[in-house]
């Protein structure tokens, strides 16, 4: 493979956020030619990001009602396969139909899935009993679909590591205190160092708010307007691999619906609410126990499984105010260019979208910088093999 | 608060706030009362202090369930990771970095030492799936001690008395790596890595405390895998003597 160095680009990009997609794009934008800088407030991926189920989406959860975020999922499921090998586990994902209602909507599944790309096999209860001995023995049939696990944190780390050793500064624990505002143009951020309490203006050509379920928030530094809804949901992980594959309940998404191995535990999601600040969440004792209840129906061991851990991750839903448990708005991203939205230039945000599909998040944003910067570079993300995530550390 | 039932308590913690350049000695630490519940953990806590009390407290962590390995630290004494580590029945709780690997800030280590010794010993592999049609298990993988399950925290490092008392020692999580390079080779020689680890400041370097099994997060075993490590190292030295003299 050859990376193509093209030629430095004369500009500064600031991007605030550590999560999974600013780490992407800091990569990006390294490749493309750009200087970067990056500031998160705490630990990289200590938002969202490093949160989440562990699931490398084949899309399929959301081939019914959500085609766009579906085919995303697939396209990038593949490209993270390649550009992150050794990353994930390549254990496939089982969709399991359980009552009669599931059996019923297993046709419109199953050919969502197709149309969407995403390859599907349909799984007799047998076969899927032998594959995975736990399944509640009720099952009426499986569909077999290109799901895989990860790390949260590592699978980004990877991304972080590529774009630091390409000449990206990336500074945790640095907290963004205002944005420089003149004119209705943004030219960087005041960042407090957490870590020694120093005040420093870093100037840049332009920002890009990469904050997830906090872009709202950092929106407003700059006067700006991003419809995100934080909308969190629990997670529950409990001590025993009880599956290999990914087991996920065949029905229009609901609540602990789906079972990720992750080592030696078994995480179940996940419910969904949506809340003002992404800062208090709360681990709602009723959610932890509805992952129990209906974890049981995939798994019924998971019943008595012993409590490992259980949390809340909020996910940054792009959508209408009025949207009250989350579940309708679409898992896709967006990039918004403050000076459309806005009349704020030297501006962007990114926000929406989910672990797998960073990359695509991290391509979109960087090609809105390139235009409103004249620059004409390509994307390279889709092919340039990133480090291992140990890289990030190791320096 | 991340807990919503009532809080029952409150504990004062007393975190340590040593930086980077500071006298290893210098005792710094701030305190802060918290209110916590039940199933408050210590990263709860930590979290709730960033928040409401002091938004310059600096800490490491993720995933908040023991599969990140970021948020390793001393809980009283004793290396947990906070997001499952309870909080201490007792009124007060000390909040500590882990040891044995140069501070930051406050509660934040720095890793790289940690990465560098795990890299030298071959990359960390993520398992092939054993259940899924196609795929093709390794022979008895069954068996096989899960030394995949390391989080990378550096808890056992931390633990360890002999990284104590010098740090050119690779320690525990550099060496159970190695070793599931050698039972898990998936294609690639272990020699190197065997020889690698053959040597006064890796596999023959530890004490035998077998504190890095007691203190790991994640079940793995490092102890026994050094122990493993030693005794292939040993057959490998008697095998290349043998056939050394074989040949003359």
């Amino acid at each position: 493979m050859t990376i193509t160095r093209l030629p430095r680009q004369p500009y500064h990009v600031l991007v605030v956020g550590g999560g999974g997609t600013g780490g992407a794009l800091a990569h990006d934008l390294v490749l493309r030619g750009f200087r970067v800088t990056l500031v998160e407030r705490g630990e990289v991926t200590s938002g969202t990001t490093g949160r989440h189920h562990g699931l490398l989406h084949s899309g399929a959860r959301y081939a019914v009602k959500d085609r766009e975020s579906a085919v995303e999922c697939i396209e990038e499921r593949r490209i993270l396969g390649r550009v992150c090998p050794g990353t994930f586990e390549e254990n496939d994902g089982l969709f399991v139909a359980i009552t009669d209602e599931d059996v019923a909507y297993e046709p419109l599944f199953f050919e969502s899935c197709l149309a969407s790309g995403i390859p599907a096999r349909r799984v007799s209860r047998a076969e899927a009993l032998r594959l995975e001995p736990n399944l509640n023995p009720e099952l009426k049939m499986a569909v077999q679909v290109p799901d895989a696990t990860m790390d949260a944190m590592r699978m980004p780390l990877r991304f972080f590591a590529t774009a630091k050793a390409g000449g990206a500064v990336i500074r945790p624990w640095t907290a963004v205190t205002e944005l420089l505002v003149t004119d209705r143009v943004v030219g960087g951020a005041r960042v407090r160092d957490l870590a020694n309490g120093v005040e420093e203006e870093i100037r840049a050509d332009l920002v890009v708010n990469a904050t997830g379920p906090w872009a709202g928030q950092v929106a407003v530094m700059a006067g700006c307007d991003v419809p995100i809804r934080p909308s969190p949901g629990v997670i529950l992980a409990v001590r025993g691999r009880w599956c290999n594959m990914v087991i996920n309940h065949l029905h229009a998404s609901g609540d602990g619906d789906i079972i990720v191995p992750q080592r030696g535990l078994s995480v179940v999601g996940t419910s969904s609410w949506v809340v003002e600040d992404p800062d208090d969440l709360g681990v709602p004792e009723d959610h932890v126990e509805r992952m129990y209840v209906e974890g049981a129906k995939m798994i019924p061991a998971i019943r008595h499984a012993e409590r490992r851990a259980a949390w809340s991750a909020a996910r940054p839903l792009i959508g209408s105010r009025d949207a009250d448990s989350g579940r309708e708005l679409s898992r896709t991203f967006k990039c918004f260019d403050h000076r459309e939205t806005d009349g704020v230039e030297g501006f962007v945000t990114i926000s929406g979208g989910k672990g797998t599909t960073l990359r695509a998040m991290a391509e979109t944003t960087a090609d809105v910088i390139c235009r409103k910067m004249g620059v004409d570079a390509p994307c390279q993300t889709r092919e340039v093999v990133t480090l291992p995530h140990t890289a990030y550390y190791a320096a | 608060m991340t807990e919503t039932a009532p809080a029952l308590r409150t504990t004062r913690f007393v975190v340590s706030r040593r930086k980077e350049g500071d006298d290893p000695g210098a005792l710094r630490y701030d305190t802060y009362d918290v209110a916590v519940g039940p199933r408050t953990t210590i990263l709860d806590a930590l979290v709730a202090i960033r928040r409401h009390l002091d938004p310059g407290l600096t800490f490491r962590h993720s995933c908040f369930h023991a599969s990140c390995g970021t948020c390793g630290m001393r809980v009283d004494g004793r290396e947990g990771l906070a997001c499952v580590t309870p909080v201490p029945s007792g009124a007060e709780v000390v909040v500590e970095p882990l040891a044995n690997l140069p501070v930051v800030s406050d509660l934040v280590v720095d890793m790289e030492v940690f990465y560098e010794a795990f890299d030298e010993a071959g990359r960390p592999l993520v398992r092939a799936s054993e259940s899924v049609p196609g795929s093709t298990p390794a022979e008895g993988i069954e068996e096989l001690e899960r030394y995949e399950d390391c989080i990378e925290c550096g808890i056992c490092l931390s633990a360890c008395p002999v990284a104590g008392s010098d740090p050119r020692y690779v320690g525990p999580a550099a060496l159970a790596a190695a070793w599931r390079v050698v039972e898990e080779p998936r294609g690639r020689d272990p020699g190197p890595v065997v020889r690698l680890m053959d040597d006064e400041q890796a596999a023959w370097r530890c004490h035998l405390a077998w504190e890095c099994s007691e203190a790991c997060p994640s079940g793995v075993d490092p102890a026994t895998a050094i122990m493993r490590i030693r005794r292939s190292a040993a057959s490998a030295r008697a095998r290349r003597l043998f056939s050394f003299g074989g040949t003359r």
